[in-house]
């Protein structure tokens, strides 16, 4: 059986193995590559590829399911319950590129554009907001 | 039920005692990495396991029963130097395997090998290093055991192979959920294998857990020299310069000073960290408890 997607590993990120596999499927979910009903890889075809520990594949699985994002079927595998596709926004897009096209003539560069953003997402920002 | 129970156990080798006063618990279903020095006692722990060696004090148990006799039956182990016959062929060692072991699973044998690309018709000596341990991994979980024992299996390989033996190590523990107890000085290769630590030092546990509890609770703070951060916290160990100040450290509670920097840790990082501070110790609460008179 093939896999709908496939997991990497960056192992000098730093970020635990576990929480990296939650991020690729929650990647995948936002970007429509996985959708509800589509099974996750078994823990077994992952570690036939990363050669990881089992139980780091369930443990993340297991976080996913309770985030209502996946459900487990005993014997069957996980698939995967809710997409995280975010509605289409055409207002929201176009305000976000209007504000790109501002930042890029006032000499911003991408780096610092995402920079700016990342605050504006960090705690502290997003209390006030 | 716990795969390995260890209390009070030692074991002396004539006046020397290379094992003393270990306690350990580790839960079924782990994969265990046994790190430390040479002559810490790694083998003479693993050689007990598998009841090639009596205690001399204490007791250890597997799966709740002592490693003799028929408790044998549930634990494999595959020794550095890999025991095979080299003039038999991988089928032959097969052959070998299934008249020693009622529970022998032949097929399951044959299907990994395949997986692997190891040729049947192969002579063992025939047979590169990774091949072999991989033949001798496969022989081990093809006896259908609970426990399997390896002592450095990632010895003298290179690292595709490495690589190659621990995927092979870790698709028999999806499908079995066997326990697995393996020695290594590679301790950067053992991160996102194993998931419980037994870091021994001269005959003792120095550190003990979970790998994810032990990594939770252990940070490197940094901070301006001179001074120490406030809060509950026990240094292990420490590095000071002209400005700064690096303290290995393990803490039960956020540190609140905003001058001091906590830095998660690797695993090497923390094995390290205790490996250059042998009077340091780490274990899980229950055993700590046990342990408070000697700790």
């Amino acid at each position: 059986m093939t896999c709908l997607i496939d997991f990497t590993l960056d192992r000098k990120s730093g970020t635990a193995t576990y929480a990296q596999l939650i991020q690729q499927v929650e990647h995948a979910l936002r970007l429509g590559l996985l959708m509800p009903g589509d099974q996750l890889p078994t823990a077994k075809q992952v570690v036939g590829r990363l050669a990881i520990n089992p139980n780091t594949v369930l443990r993340a699985y297991r976080e996913l399911e309770s985030r209502g994002l996946v459900e487990a079927m005993p014997g069957l595998g996980t698939f995967v319950r809710r997409s995280l596709v975010a509605p289409h926004d055409p207002e929201l897009e176009a305000a976000l590129g209007a504000w790109v096209a501002t930042a890029r003539a006032a000499g911003l560069g991408d780096d610092d554009m995402r920079s700016l953003l990342e605050f504006a997402l960090s705690p502290g920002q997003r209390e006030t907001a | 039920m716990t795969a390995l129970e260890a209390t009070g156990l030692g074991k002396r080798y004539r006046d020397t005692w290379a094992l003393r006063e270990v306690f350990l618990s580790v839960p079924r279903g782990r994969v265990v990495a046994l790190v430390g020095p040479n002559g810490a006692g790694k083998t003479t722990l693993m050689r007990l396991a598998v009841g090639l060696h009596r205690p001399t004090t204490g007791h250890l148990r597997v799966f709740g029963a002592e490693p003799y006799g028929e408790a044998l039956a549930q634990v494999a182990y595959v020794a550095q130097d890999k025991p095979l016959y080299d003039e038999f062929t991988v089928n032959e060692m097969l052959n070998v395997g299934r008249h020693l072991n009622p529970r022998f699973d032949l097929a399951g044998a044959r299907d990994r090998l395949a997986d692997l690309n190891i040729p049947g018709r192969a002579r063992v000596h025939q047979l590169s290093g990774g091949q072999r341990a991989q033949l001798a991994i496969t022989l081990a979980v093809a006896k259908r055991v609970d426990l399997i024992v390896l002592d450095e299996p990632l010895a003298s390989l290179d690292p595709l192979a490495r690589h190659e033996v621990m995927r092979g190590l870790m698709m028999a523990v999806a499908e079995t959920g066997l326990t697995v107890l393996l020695s290594s000085h590679v301790v950067a290769e053992l991160d996102e294998v194993c998931d419980h630590l037994v870091l021994l030092s001269r005959g003792r546990v120095q550190v003990a857990g979970d790998i994810e509890d032990i990594l939770r609770a252990h940070r490197m703070l940094t901070g301006p020299a001179g001074m120490m951060p406030g809060g509950a916290y026990e240094v292990i160990g420490e590095d000071r310069t002209e400005r700064q100040t690096s303290l290995f450290a393990r803490l039960r509670e956020p540190i609140p000073d905003p001058r001091w920097t906590a830095h998660e840790l690797s695993l090497t990082d923390v094995v390290l960290g205790y490996m250059r501070s042998p009077m340091s110790t780490h274990f899980p609460p229950p055993v700590l408890a046990e342990r408070d008179d000697v700790a």
